[in-house]
């Protein structure tokens, strides 16, 4: 600070004027600086109509709808208030005799190549143009022509029907395909009366992000295969929940009519979504509505699993947790309540073995560490990320960072063994090895060039376990690298599953992992193993090991939506509520803690895992003392970590930020070495589309999931002498097993990738968890 | 359906050379494709895609904006006979019907022997010397209906094959790049990735 003697000195406040005087329709206004014209009119109380601009997007002026009269030097002039930022002084006015004559000419337009066939059209009764026709409409039209003539509707990818004759050529889909989501796969083209929108011939629109597009169409041309014809907008109830497909816990609306869950729309949430959503969570409303979910319990009678009713299969479990060694398994694709009841019920029995994650995931401690927002990190003058792709697996945080580094705000610096959807927008991005992370991370961070550019700023590390076939050691060794080198990073962890960090912190976890806990159960050590809407058979890296446990563990009681093949193995399975089924909270990776909704009737006699856990602690003569959510939530709100849940934050649009106990890094000793020159070292990644549940289950979806091939850099085939297409026998210490090869030279050099839980062969089956990396041996067969 | 073949990819990339962004070279590739093939062809538009590292889609938007790419093979002749007012006013329309008759086929078609493509077309700023035809783009002034007919027979034996080449050569794209304009397009293309 300054030496100089400033005891005496009294200043008077300046007072900076920060927003900018306005008036609207002769009101007066202050609008923020940068604001656009047609927002701040709406701030004002004037809605000015308009079909192409979206406040998530870059204003085009495009369908002219939202002209507006603004005081000029010459009088009125007639503006596009979209693409018109507001000025200091600035007189506008909506509603004049001109303006009304200019925006009914321009409705009249858009109308004129209209087909009006909204009685068949699934956007009628939440249609911009219908309700805009009638309030800014000039009622009548003068077109007596023939109107422009299409095919209805084509096909634009597997999910998106588009219908030209409707499309009034507004460029919202089009922005977003490029703009938001980075996949410009579809285009305007030909030109003048014959401009329509469409993909390359026979290259259909092929993004993850596809169903945003109907979302925001102004009109019926893009409608979604999924809920085509399926209900009016007017006979929709539909209540504000939060998706827990992944942990980015994207804020959604949920839809249903007659008791059935038809449609999930993105809501517009600043700190999380900001609208989006990935096409699994918007469409996998479909498998809550599956003919094959479980209705009613079932356990072993020796050969099969028949149908029992709940007294029975409750008295079962009971009397299984009463005696022996038990364990949990899952919880992360519950409710915070959910998760709370069962950890409390746990307590109760002394039952020490818990985990959420299923050794997929991150060790708890991470959690700990200083955690940054989604916002922080999209923020950030540098994003570090260590994890896996996240345009696979957490799409819509994907589409944070991408925009993040479009617009320049942050710089990218990502480590990976294998091309992710955000090697593009990095900075930089280093190749490393599954095992070698730590010493690249290092390496990299010791580069003068780089060292100047954390300097610039803060610094936000994304991190997750970029491949289940190595230990999360490394993943924890090259953390605490960048840790050591940027002391002030902030971590933002991210995890597939939907509620992991709010698993955790409801006292799911414990100081045994899922591979502890499977071993254990293999050696015949666990009496009991309860899966709380776990598959370790499909999601546990290692599928022998998972296999092996599953078998020599007497009572596997089994809490599930979905019969499984670690469910088939049970002697109880209980059906559970679905999302959309139950109400409760969530807490996304940022420790979010949001609402979710129940909205249609539990299936069948199902029951949401919090009302098992009571029924089964007092069949055990142990009170819980809940007896609905609400009383899981005091009892919550008692706990330090989910205090912030007080006085009703979560129920809010953007919720409440929980902080779990500070925790360090744990000690880690994981060493690879380089690979000898013949094998290639394994990465086992996942992709958006799988096995689980949510796809397999979805109609629409289930054919989205590609088969697993594996992928290698065309140098290493060559080297190989194998060619691209053929079938290879692919050796690691765990198995041996046939699979088609396909050169990539989005693989690292060095390195064969897999997908995990694919159609087509097992990953799981190739991967030793408990070695520090896999290798495989490729031979021609 | 074809790609570039392999000395057109090297004239691709010395084209792309002349621009700070790739990007910017899509329509001059898009004629090199047509000079190539006679017409723009998907597997040329998916390689300019790969080219200039955009997508198909975009490629193909941009494409189909311009009417004088075409889609489908033409003839390697196209006539372009022009029907609007000043042309009109002084026998562009009898001079069509009369092209129409000569050839045996209506405006839009191409003949059976993939010679000739007619196309009625809008005006092509050559008024003060109608009525006048472009054949693949190059003019023909005050056409009569005499000296259609001698144009179309030249063509046919082949009199004309220097003054006229086949549909798609545009002298254009083949302007020479010094080492001048090569370094100012790589040296603008790495300021902006500078910046």
């Amino acid at each position: 600070m300054s030496d100089v003697n400033d005891t005496e000195v009294q200043e008077t406040p300046v007072v900076v004027k920060t927003t900018l005087s306005i008036t609207v329709d002769g009101r007066a206004h202050e609008a923020e600086p940068g604001q656009l014209l047609i927002d701040a009119c709406e701030d004002a109380g004037s809605y000015v109509p308009r079909f192409c601009y979206h406040p998530r997007m870059e204003p085009v002026g495009m369908c002219r709808q939202c002209l507006v009269e603004v005081e000029g030097p010459r009088g009125p002039m007639m503006v596009v208030s979209c693409m018109t930022p507001v000025a200091e002084g600035q007189v506008a006015r909506t509603e004049t005799p001109s303006v009304k004559r200019a925006q009914e000419g321009v409705l009249e337009l858009l109308l004129a190549n209209h087909p009006l066939d909204c009685p068949v059209c699934d956007k009628g009764g939440e249609c911009p143009l219908q309700d805009q026709a009638f309030s800014h409409g000039p009622g009548e039209s003068r077109f007596v022509e023939e109107k422009r003539h299409y095919e209805k509707p084509i096909p634009i990818s597997d999910l998106v029907f588009l219908d030209r004759e409707r499309c009034i050529l507004c460029d919202r889909c089009t922005r977003f395909a490029d703009e938001v989501a980075g996949d410009p796969l579809i285009s305007f083209t030909q030109r003048g009366n014959n401009t329509q929108v469409n993909t390359f011939p026979d290259e259909p629109f092929a993004s993850y992000f596809s169903g945003n597009t109907v979302q925001i169409c102004p009109v019926g041309a893009l409608t979604a295969k999924p809920y085509r014809f399926k209900a009016r907008p007017w006979d929709l109830e539909q209540r504000e929940s939060t998706c827990t497909t992944c942990s980015v816990g994207c804020r959604t609306v949920i839809q249903s009519s007659r008791d059935e869950l038809l449609r999930y729309q993105g809501s517009d949430s600043d700190a999380v979504n900001w609208g989006w959503l990935c096409d699994k969570g918007r469409f996998n409303f479909e498998n809550v509505n599956s003919e094959d979910r479980l209705e009613q319990p079932l356990m072993h009678d020796g050969s099969n699993l028949v149908p029992v009713a709940w007294s029975q299969a409750s008295a079962a479990v009971a009397e299984a947790l009463k005696t022996g060694k038990a364990a949990i398994l899952g919880g992360a694709r519950g409710t915070n309540e959910d998760a709370f009841a069962w950890a409390r019920l746990a307590d109760a029995l002394g039952i020490e073995m818990r985990d959420p994650q299923l050794s997929d995931g991150l060790p708890a401690e991470v959690f700990g560490l200083p955690s940054a927002s989604i916002e922080e990190a999209a923020n950030a003058t540098t994003i570090i990320v260590i994890a896996p792709d996240l345009k696979e697996e957490l799409p819509v945080l994907y589409l944070r960072l991408r925009d993040a580094a479009e617009k320049r705000r942050s710089r990218i610096l990502e480590f990976t063994a294998v091309s992710t959807g955000l090697t593009k927008y990095s900075w930089k991005s280093v190749p490393t090895e599954p095992g070698l992370q730590a010493s690249v991370v290092r390496n990299t961070l010791g580069e003068a060039a780089v060292r100047e550019q954390l300097g610039k700023g803060n610094v936000v590390v994304v991190v997750g376990r970029a491949s289940l076939a190595e230990s999360a050691d490394h993943t924890v060794a090259a953390l605490s690298a960048v840790l050591a080198e940027v002391p002030g990073a902030k971590v933002l962890p991210v995890v597939r599953r939907g509620n992991v960090r709010g698993a955790i912190a409801a006292g799911l976890g414990s100081n045994s992992n899922a591979t502890e806990i499977l071993t254990a159960a293999a050696a015949g050590k666990l009496d009991t193993l309860v899966l709380l809407g776990a598959d370790p058979i499909a999601d546990f890296p290692d599928t022998d090991l998972a296999r092996r446990a599953i078998s020599a563990v007497r009572n596997v009681i089994s809490l599930d939506t979905f019969l499984t093949e670690s469910t088939a193995r049970a002697s109880v399975v209980l059906p559970a509520s679905a999302y959309g089924e139950k109400e409760g909270t969530t807490t996304n990776l940022e420790g979010r803690v949001t609402s979710v909704a129940q909205k249609v009737t539990a299936r069948g006699t199902s029951r949401a895992d919090w009302m098992v856990a009571v029924d089964i602690a007092s069949r055990l003569n142990v009170d819980l003392g809940f007896d609905s959510v609400e009383s899981i939530q005091r009892a919550m709100i008692a706990t330090s970590v989910f205090a912030p849940m007080a006085d009703g934050g979560a129920n809010t649009r953007e919720g409440v930020l929980i902080d779990q106990p500070a925790t360090a890094l744990p000690a880690v000793s994981a060493t690879a070495g380089t690979h000898s020159s013949y094998d290639l070292r394994l990465v086992v990644s996942r992709r958006m589309y799988d096995k689980g549940a949510s796809t397999a289950h979805s109609p629409s979806l289930v054919g989205l999931a590609q088969r697993n091939v594996l992928r290698v850099n065309s140098a290493d085939l060559a080297r190989i002498g194998v060619a691209s297409g053929t079938s290879v026998r692919a050796t690691s210490s765990k198995a041996s097993v046939s699979v088609t090869v396909e050169a990539d030279d989005s693989v690292g050099r060095g390195v064969a990738h897999l997908t995990f839980n694919a159609p087509g062969i097992n990953a799981g089956d190739l991967i030793d968890v408990n070695a520090s990396v896999n290798d495989i041996k490729v031979e021609t067969l | 359906m074809s790609r570039f073949n392999d000395s057109n990819v090297t004239l691709a990339k010395e084209i792309i050379g002349r621009f700070p962004r790739a990007k910017s070279a899509v329509i001059p590739l898009l004629h090199l494709a047509q000079e190539q093939d006679g017409y723009v062809t998907r597997d040329a538009m998916s390689h300019i895609a790969e080219l200039v590292n955009v997508t198909t889609s975009e490629v193909y938007g941009t494409a189909t904006f311009y009417e004088m790419f075409k889609f489908e093979p033409i003839g390697k002749y196209c006539v372009n006979v022009c029907t609007n007012i000043a042309c009109q006013l002084v026998g562009g329309w009898e001079l069509l019907e009369h092209a129409e008759e000569k050839l045996g086929i209506k405006a839009g078609s191409t003949t059976d022997d993939g010679l000739f493509t007619i196309e009625d077309v809008e005006c092509i700023a050559a008024c003060t010397e109608a009525p006048a035809i472009q054949v693949n783009y190059r003019y023909r002034y005050k056409v009569t209906a005499e000296n259609l007919d001698q144009l179309i027979d030249d063509l046919r034996a082949g009199r004309l094959a220097d003054e006229i080449p086949p549909h798609g050569t545009l002298a254009r794209v083949r302007q020479n790049t010094t080492e001048a304009w090569a370094n100012t397009g790589i040296e603008a293309q790495a300021k902006v990735d500078a910046g």
